[in-house]
């Protein structure tokens, strides 16, 4: 071995050298590396209550608000209930939206942090250690899509305020969520690796966030939109995060209507599709941020 | 050439990086010793960070080649990464966690079992201090807490290397004093070896070897002794009733060149101790005082790049005093 008869003897050590680090899988490696910048994210999240107040805010206003008014506002003559397309609450249908706005703020944050951590220097202390680069991108996008599906939770819990029933659909919006969460991480993180100032990273995801989201039929039906925007909605990942969401939570669809989804060529594809798509899309994206974080200059 | 076995924990070999046109690092054939305070001296910009970001793996050279401890940072950069500890110029903690989860997490991603850790992390934190600050927010430690807390950090994995990059920037001089007590410490008790950066003149002279780098290359190499043994002349400032009387009677008596200054006349001469004596029983002008200052850093840097390093902190050249009269 190189290692042992370059090392002096000379120098006695107070406390045990630390033995060399057994040869694990590298998978388990990775492993634990995932686990800490998970952990390290959740222990920012629950310290970070001011925050978690306040990120809430803004969407209630936007539910019991907007989706108040507009639910007045867009009350159609001989509309009753249960009467089909236009006939539901527009809170119920605002509400995956609102949903999906909840976890984005926190999310897109987290994949932010790496702009950050560059900028503090933290990050040259991470790409030193002997891990795989994709393995500490995705241990920030699981923290994200923790962190970002937790602000989701005291939402849910407000179900009932907007007429949706409680019930195990609920957990199961919950879980698109986390994928959504995921995903508008993974978004945030291939800002950051492409981009370095704290200042352009801003801007551009200001600029990409807007479109993503109004695009994507979680604010209004954007079946009806114009051919060229309409290409958008189909290709805009979240739309199909958004159509998941709607369709796994009752009433979800109601005001809209069933066919106000994405489709295929004319064809919906069914709720799995639409979150194995997503996940393709995310995993993909993260694999090209991956990717680009990898490279030494 | 067979790196390991030498006693040379780093060694690069014709090493240059290149940034377009403009060459950082200038083809480096450097051989660090185990167990020694390596420091790296020069102006900001001579290169120094550029190779210390090179042997750390994190950025590749144009061409060359470096080892340290045994693995080829192009080739074995895992390798590398696991034998070195690193302290950056500018704080890499994260603020908003505290002082033992900032060590944890560097400890998870070395992949360092569980209890090595927790000992390693006690003994450490009593190594610079900071044991009782333990559970202590990062954010509401002082500059000079937090850089022990980087070294503790760099330390944590039993590196072979620990590098610092300008371990003091930023920091008080007596904060900096208190770095360098632990600093001097570690290759005594943890073995490490210790390559580090500065362009302090005070802090270079505490470095067991010193190479001098300029315009990304390395100059000169060597024991700060002997390095200054190289200037092999003291400066002599003397105090008298007649400058100028003794300014004409040094020239004629013994062919030194005096100048005038704030502080009195000063000259150079090899040994200037022992010509002390001499100039007093030679003078008529009656002498008020006389200072011999050995060569300084300072002066080797002077000597080898024609310019002194900019550097306020230090013990710096008043050279440019200028003529009372």
């Amino acid at each position: 071995m190189t290692h042992a008869d370059a090392l002096p003897d000379l120098t006695p050590r107070p406390v045990a050298a630390v033995p060399a680090p057994p040869r694990r899988a590298a998978a388990a490696r990775d492993l634990r590396t995932l686990r800490v910048l998970w952990r390290r994210e959740m222990l920012r999240f629950v310290r970070n209550r001011v925050r978690i107040a306040t990120s809430l805010v803004m969407p209630l206003l936007f539910l019991l608000i907007l989706g108040s008014g507009l639910n007045s506002a867009l009350d159609r003559p001989g509309a009753g209930a249960g009467a089909g397309p236009g006939s539901g609450d527009f809170r119920s249908y605002l509400f995956p939206g609102v949903l999906l706005m909840v976890v984005q703020g926190p999310a897109m944050t987290v994949g932010a942090l790496i702009v950050w951590d560059r900028q503090a220097g933290f990050l040259r202390q991470m790409l030193v250690a002997p891990v795989r680069r994709g393995a500490l991108l995705g241990g920030i996008c699981l923290g994200g899509a923790t962190s970002g599906a937790a602000y989701a939770v005291p939402m849910l819990l407000m179900a009932g305020v907007v007429g949706v029933p409680y019930g195990f659909h609920l957990l199961l919006a919950l879980a698109v969520l986390v994928l959504v969460a995921f995903s508008f991480t993974v978004l945030g993180v291939l800002g950051a690796v492409c981009i370095r100032k704290p200042e352009t990273f801003d801007i551009v995801m200001g600029l990409c966030a807007m479109p993503l989201l109004f695009l994507s039929g979680a604010l209004f039906p954007v079946h009806q939109l114009p051919g060229w925007l309409n290409a958008a909605v189909v290709v805009n990942p979240l739309t199909y995060g958004v159509d998941a969401l709607r369709r796994v939570i009752p009433g979800g669809t109601a005001w809209a209507g069933e066919d106000a989804g994405p489709q295929w060529w004319g064809w919906t594809p069914p709720v799995l599709l639409e979150l194995a798509f997503l996940a393709l899309l995310a995993v993909g994206a993260l694999a090209v941020a991956a990717r680009r974080f990898s490279r030494t200059d | 050439m067979t790196p390991s076995g030498t006693g040379a924990v780093i060694r690069t070999e014709g090493l240059r990086k290149a940034y377009g046109d403009i060459e950082a690092v200038a083809g480096l054939d450097l051989a660090v010793p185990a167990g020694e305070i390596f420091g790296f001296l020069g102006p900001n910009g001579a290169g120094k960070s550029t190779t210390i970001s090179m042997l750390c793996t994190l950025s590749r050279p144009t061409s060359g080649r470096a080892e340290v401890a045994g693995h080829d940072i192009v080739r074995e950069p895992a390798a590398v990464r696991r034998s070195i500890g690193l302290v950056f110029q500018e704080t890499t903690l994260d603020r908003e966690l505290t002082v033992e989860e900032n060590l944890r997490f560097q400890a998870d991603l070395f992949d360092m079992p569980r209890r090595t850790a927790r000992d390693r992390i006690g003994h450490l934190l009593e190594l610079v201090d900071l044991a009782d600050r333990r559970n202590a927010m990062v954010r509401t430690l002082s500059g000079g807490m937090q850089r022990r807390l980087e070294i503790a950090r760099g330390l944590l994995h039993s590196p072979r290397v620990l590098f610092l990059d300008e371990p003091t920037t930023g920091l008080d001089p007596q904060t900096r004093g208190a770095i360098w007590e632990y600093l001097l410490r570690l290759p005594r008790e943890d073995g490490v070896t210790i390559f580090l950066t500065t362009h302090h003149l005070a802090e270079a002279e505490h470095c067991g070897r010193l190479a001098i780098m300029d315009n990304g290359k390395l100059l000169v190499e060597d024991t700060p002794a002997l390095l200054k043994a190289v200037i092999a002349s003291d400066l002599v400032e003397i105090r008298t009733g007649d400058d100028t009387a003794a300014a004409q009677a040094i020239r004629t008596r013994f062919g030194l060149d005096a100048t005038a200054s704030a502080a009195g006349l000063r000259f150079r001469v090899a040994d200037g101790a022992a010509f002390v004596p001499r100039l007093c029983s030679e003078l008529t002008v009656p002498i008020h005082s006389v200072t011999v200052t050995p060569p300084t850093l300072d002066d080797v840097f002077l000597h080898y790049t024609g310019r002194p390093i900019r550097d306020a902190g230090g013990p710096g050249p008043t050279l440019s005093a200028g003529p009372r009269r």
